[in-house]
């Protein structure tokens, strides 16, 4: 004689698996096969692509991963991470120039200057939860790009930030292609800083919290407090993407705050896979790719055809990129957990 | 009766749009003992569950645990001060195996889960207490499933097994054995009787064969109010309670 009747503070179900962490549970030959080829890929990167592409795609894939950390293992949609990517550009990008440290450090300051920025702001925003957070963030990234663009002394409005240097112990790293490996480490160290976080028992929460809050609460675990610890990493982790991004364009421009850089971190996860973490990193290089050989043999509409590329995958490919081979792996090792 | 009282409620109510769900309830929880809380659908047990916890904030009245005011708290902040619930609607990670969830629970008062920079498998030192929990609830087999991919009967007893892996003072269980079978309902009274010791058990049950088994006292509660209190066999026979029920063959304890 269960009531009929719903309170609405009885927790709800969690929404379907979205394939998370699949390959995780596949055997451990599986995993260090996969980890040996994607280094082995990163490696060989700038031989087979523009190496100014292959930059990028680094710094993209990083954002990526930070972005699904807050929507595919904490269930918070972000619709405003151009705040941290380009806070951390300018901020990167103004260290660089002034204090004539090794980039490095310089990305460093600007991923600390991000991660700062976020504690307000997440701490507003982490009461809010579905299209509630994602307009919350989005209100907030817009005022911080009104900000950029007002402030014209630091940042140079419009014409942005020129001439940024790359300083690192007075090695020549003019050559994208010598850059891209004096950048790799650093994105590497942040690749393995997600992935330790998901599989931390602070992660274990997290996708708890994602998927029942309430029982999570029951549980005794403050859920503001953990939501917010996810944005400020996730941030962090948006800005070495966006302070090596502005290293490796040597300047910084106004379109890194602007809300369509937000919304491009979001079809980068969507594409890879949401809650798969690596999907980032596949949905990046093939977004980057695209939108580089579309506009180098001059087309026009370049939002076109990634716009429809994006709207296919979420009609054929509802796990994307990363999630259906997961789905894939998962099937032919079922039950495998560790 | 305040003064002993582990749980301590005065004048509590709560509104709901102009509807009134609980009605100036006046409870008092004597400690170590099990407390059950009947009424009719509607009654407003569960809702009082969630004013307990701190899921929802009392439109006026009081609660203290142990004499301490807790009114208003949330509820990750009432749940450290060691009252545990079990929900009405089975409430669990979809994704995450029993034995993950049981993990969850025990690490919970600890701050390992504060550890983003420490690896998941730290956890595992909560493995064997967990196959513990899991076992005394007849899940010792089930460790490894997905929360998804159990019966419901089993979710139940997922529900009891993390209940106990925080180690509560109060346990608070909004209808335990519902939708289970007779095995199931007689090893879940087994269990509640077992645990009870040293613990206080608050107890929303409609069977009242296994209220007779395990209740202490009984609350009855009609409307957001309390219509009677008192011990089992009282509470029984009274008039008013078989009022309540329309004569609903529950009341008799027979099954
Ligand atoms: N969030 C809510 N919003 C509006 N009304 C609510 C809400 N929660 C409960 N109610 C109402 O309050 C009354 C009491 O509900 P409650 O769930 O507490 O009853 P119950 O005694 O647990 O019943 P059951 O035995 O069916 O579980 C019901 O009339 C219900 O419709
Ligand atoms: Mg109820």
């Amino acid at each position: 004689m269960t009531s009929t009747v719903d309170t609405t503070v009885e927790p709800r179900p969690g929404r379907a698996p979205s394939g998370l962490v699949a390959v995780g549970r596949a055997p451990g030959w599986v995993r260090y096969a996969l980890l040996a080829a994607g280094l082995a890929v990163a490696l060989w990167l700038p031989n087979g692509l523009y190496p100014a592409v292959a930059v990028d795609i680094l710094c993209w894939a990083l954002f990526a991963v930070a972005v699904d950390l807050l929507l595919g293992f904490t269930g918070l949609m972000s619709f405003g991470h151009a705040a941290y990517w380009g806070t951390s550009a300018y901020v990167t990008g103004l260290v660089a120039i002034n204090a004539g440290v090794p980039f490095p450090v310089a990305v460093l300051a600007g991923a600390l200057a991000a991660a700062v920025l976020a504690v307000p702001i997440g701490y507003l925003a982490v009461k809010r939860t579905g299209i509630y957070f994602a307009m919350v963030t989005l209100a907030f990234a817009q005022m911080v790009y009104f900000v950029a663009n007002e402030w014209r002394s630091v940042t140079r409005g419009e014409n942005g930030l020129q001439g940024v240097p790359r300083e690192l112990f007075g090695l020549d790293l003019t050559d994208e292609y010598y850059f891209y490996y004096a950048a790799l480490p650093i994105v590497l160290a942040g690749l393995a800083a997600a992935w330790r976080i998901v599989h931390s028992p602070f992660g274990r929460v997290l996708v708890g919290i994602r998927d029942n809050p309430a029982r999570a609460r029951a549980l005794g675990y403050p859920v503001h407090r953990y939501k917010l610890t996810a944005f400020v990493l996730s941030a962090f982790l948006a800005g070495l993407g966006g302070g090596l991004f502005a290293i490796g364009h040597r300047l910084v421009a106004l379109d890194t705050l602007h809300w369509t850089t937000s919304g491009k971190a979001v079809i980068v996860v969507v594409l890879g896979g949401i809650g798969t973490l690596w999907g980032g990193l596949l949905g990046a290089a093939v977004l980057v790719r695209l939108e580089d050989w579309l506009s180098f043999s001059g087309f026009e509409a370049v939002g076109l055809v990634t716009g429809g590329i994006f709207v296919l995958v979420v009609l054929l490919f509802r796990r994307g990129l990363w999630g259906s081979v997961a789905a894939l792996v998962q099937r032919r090792w079922p039950t495998r957990r560790n | 009766m305040t003064g002993q009282a582990v749980l301590s409620v005065r004048g509590l109510t709560r509104d709901f749009r102009g509807f009134r769900a609980v009605d100036g309830v006046d409870l008092d929880i004597a400690p170590e003992s099990v407390h059950a809380l009947v009424g009719p659908n509607g009654a407003g047990k569960t809702t009082l569950f969630n004013l307990l916890t701190g899921f929802l904030r009392p439109s006026g009245g009081r609660i203290e645990l142990a004499g301490r005011d807790v009114t208003g708290l949330p509820p990750e902040q009432v749940a450290r001060l060691g009252v545990a619930r079990s929900f009405q609607i089975t409430s669990l990670f979809p994704q995450l195996s029993a034995r993950e969830h049981v993990e969850l629970a025990l690490q919970s008062p600890s701050g390992l889960g504060w550890r983003f920079w420490r690896s998941a498998k730290l956890m595992r030192r909560y493995a064997e207490r967990a196959d513990e929990l899991l076992a005394m609830v007849g899940l010792a087999d089930l460790a490894e499933a997905p929360a998804d991919a159990l019966a419901y009967g089993r979710k139940r007893a997922l529900e009891l097994a993390i209940a106990l892996a925080l180690d509560p003072k109060v346990l608070l269980l909004d209808e335990p054995t519902a939708g289970m079978g007779l095995e199931d309902v007689d090893r879940t009274v087994e269990l509640i009787a077992w645990v009870r010791r040293g613990r206080t058990v608050v107890l929303v049950e409609h069977n009242m064969s296994v209220v007779g088994r395990l209740a202490d006292r009984v609350t009855v509660l009609q409307a957001g109010k309390v219509l009677v209190e008192g011990p089992y066999e009282q509470v029984r026979a009274d008039e008013r309670v078989i009022t309540a029920y329309l004569g609903s063959a529950d009341v008799s304890g027979s099954h």
